[in-house]
């Protein structure tokens, strides 16, 4: 595996440093709204996305311009797109959750849990039109509660669509510790509607596309879909500037704006009783103390980093690589910065 | 009087509210800490958060309401009720009707909307006309911290199925936790009077389906909602040099409309102009001309109002949503 270990850190290598620097442009002001980074979940975008082909397709979420920088769009035009500009990759009129492009069969989606029904769509088209190619669906472990993302589940079992669905598994919808909202286990719901299931470490880039490999094949030779649920972790948090993250990384400016307003509550006349209020409280505490004890702050966690351990066998190699890569990235962020339209 | 910013005004109505009533749920995704300060007043049996199921979750606020609990349901943002469209078009709407009038369905659904912070056109939506377009439901716009409060609290009084639209870009919690990030290198076009506000010391409700007159002025009326009402007020200062009088009428609930409000004023000055975030066509907009005729009023008309998918980019953005230029420049036409 160490062959493709090292086209594995290539691809996620470039995406980690690709996505810094739209973290800088953003923490600059120069990119707008909410900004989703894939920085934590390469490891599982690189482990499928280099099991496709010319006609695959990608369903991707708010958080594609991982998936969408190895599936080999131009990385200038991504981010031309993430500043606004008019010849970025959808003339500046998506912005970074709602990226396509056509030409890679690759569409992306603010609404969780659409990955769903656009990756059968895009399967069931393959199944017409071009035997052997399939789709993937990205989505997010809060996306598992979405009905509509159940009810492709049981479609693409019924009708045997060469889907990939790839669960990135957080841990977290948002500000919400996904087990506390989520019945059951994932990997059984996918079972019990017919769909094989496989657990990886998404950390782990090679078990991934060790996973990865023969659920694509399988669907590509019309045995029906698969389900990969993979762990990660998002090193950002849900998005850049995220509250939660906020709070455990400068507490002295967080924490006094949230507090006082929360004892002025607590101690109001009128609503519950003492035993409720510090039962409530406590579930406030709790996310924020989940949030101090969370992996996010282990980098053992960080699949490019993991990679790169196992490469320090040939330290010249990695060297030269990573010069090239990060070489290339800051042309990536001159070529994108040089023309601003006026 | 106190000063309060427009977010916290719907939460200390709200709070109000639930210290009154003990029917009054509060649930939603990411509620425990977006409503914490709800939370730690009245515990975690009335406020709580949800998985990310909004058609679940929406429906069990409605068939919940129509059991006795006065839910306020809230969602992340007014385009992702497209997901749970289902509970609102043929359930919460239609229960007062389907049972010849013994039962309804007094559920708040609090949404934010609205756009101006760069997120793009699935996350900046208004759609307030389209929800208005289904009868039964009763869909309220604010655009000051004192009627946002004063319509929460006349929402959770209300005996049928509210939808309570919060405009992100009066809301400094909004913008902060979607739009800066905490960030200082980013601006928005924040409506300063709709951000912040006086408010009454103990909240009474703001009467539903009621207008009222922000600014008077014979030469032109511009009606609108939300931050519409911010943009129209400071087009009429502008007109106001040139010797232009536009009058702003602020309807504060987009169904039901306050038709009354709208022909008086409309037949004072013989020109129309609505200012509408939300879609041009087939919707509030046009639905104003309407009241207009049934009743014979004739008047110069023109509309301001988002024509097309919002962009990501920000300057096309400010373009697109109804601004100061284009509409001192609709009335000066008007006035032609």
């Amino acid at each position: 595996m160490t062959h493709e270990l090292w086209s594995f850190y290539t691809f996620m290598l470039k995406s980690r440093l690709f996505e810094e620097a739209i973290a800088n442009l953003w923490h600059d002001g120069l990119i707008s709204g909410e900004m989703h980074l894939g920085i934590g979940e390469e490891g599982i975008i690189a482990g499928v996305v280099s099991n496709l082909r010319e006609g695959d397709a990608m369903a991707l979420d708010h958080r594609g311009t991982a998936a969408l920088l190895m599936r080999g769009i131009d990385p200038v035009i991504i981010l031309r797109e993430l500043l606004g500009y008019p010849d970025g990759l959808c003339g500046g009129m998506g912005g970074h959750m709602h990226l396509f492009s056509k030409e890679h069969l690759a569409a992306s989606s603010g609404i969780v849990g659409a990955e769903g029904p656009t990756a059968n769509g895009f399967a069931l088209s393959a199944q017409y039109l071009n035997p052997g190619a399939i789709a993937v669906a990205f989505f997010g472990d809060g996306a598992m509660n979405q009905g509509m993302l159940m009810e492709s589940l049981n479609l693409a079992s019924v009708w045997n669509l060469p889907v990939l669905f790839v669960c990135k598994d957080d841990g977290w919808a948002i500000t919400t510790q996904s087990e506390k909202m989520t019945g059951g286990d994932l990997n059984e719901r996918a079972r019990g509607l017919g769909i094989p299931a496989v657990e990886v470490d998404g950390c782990d880039v090679s078990e991934v596309w060790e996973a990865a490999h023969p659920a694509i094949e399988r669907a590509r030779s019309g045995q029906g879909p698969a389900f990969l649920h993979a762990r990660c972790v998002h090193l950002e948090g849900h998005f850049l500037g995220f509250q939660l993250l906020r709070i455990v990384r400068d507490p002295l400016r967080e924490v006094p704006e949230i507090a006082a307003p929360l004892t002025h509550s607590l101690l109001r006349l009128g609503g519950a009783a003492l035993r409720e209020r510090l039962a409530g409280l406590k579930k406030v505490l709790e996310t924020v103390l989940s949030t101090l004890r969370d992996s996010r702050r282990d980098s053992d966690i960080d699949p490019v980093r993991r990679a790169r351990s196992t490469l320090l066998s040939e330290p010249t190699r990695l060297r030269e690589l990573e010069e090239k890569i990060e070489q290339e990235i800051s042309q990536v962020l001159a070529s994108a910065l040089a023309e601003v339209p006026s | 009087m106190r000063t309060l910013y427009f977010t916290q005004a719907i939460d200390d109505a709200l709070a109000q509210a639930m210290a009154d009533d003990p029917r009054i749920v509060v649930f939603g995704e990411d509620i425990p800490l977006l409503r914490r300060n709800l939370l730690v007043r009245f515990g975690p049996r009335r406020v709580r958060g949800t998985p990310i199921s909004e058609s679940a979750f929406l429906g069990t606020g409605v068939a919940a309401a129509m059991t006795g609990l006065r839910p306020v349901v809230e969602m992340y943002m007014v385009d992702f009720l497209g997901v749970c469209m289902d509970a609102l078009l043929n359930h919460a709407a239609k229960v007062e009707t389907f049972s010849g009038g013994k039962w309804n369905a007094p559920v708040v659904v609090r949404v934010p909307c609205g756009g101006g912070y760069g997120d793009g056109g699935q996350h900046e939506q208004s759609l307030w006309g389209w929800l208005a377009h289904i009868p039964g439901l009763t869909v309220l716009v604010p655009s000051t911290p004192a009627d946002a409060g004063g319509l929460m609290l006349a929402a959770l009084q209300h005996d049928g199925p509210v939808i309570f639209l919060e405009h992100k870009l009066l809301s400094q919690t909004w913008l902060e936790f979607l739009g800066s990030g905490a960030r200082r290198t980013v601006q928005f076009d924040v409506p300063a009077k709709g951000a912040q506000g006086a408010v009454p010391q103990d909240w009474e409700p703001v009467p539903i389906g009621k207008a009222v007159l922000r600014r008077a002025g014979d030469d032109v009326t511009i009606v609108s909602v939300g931050v519409g009402v911010h943009r129209a007020i400071e087009a009429a200062e502008v007109l106001e040099t040139e010797g232009i009088l536009a009058g702003v009428l602020d309807l504060r609930t987009v169904s039901p409309l306050d038709k009354t409000a709208v022909r008086e004023a409309v037949a004072q000055t013989g020109r129309l102009l609505v200012v509408d975030e939300d879609y041009e066509g087939f919707g509030l907009s046009g639905e104003l001309s309407a009241v207009l005729l049934e009743t014979g009023i004739s008047c110069k008309y023109a509309r301001v109002c988002t024509e097309t998918t919002i962009p990501y980019a920000r300057h096309l953005e400010d373009q697109i949503l109804p601004n100061r230029e284009r509409i001192y420049t609709s009335v000066r036409e008007l006035m032609q």
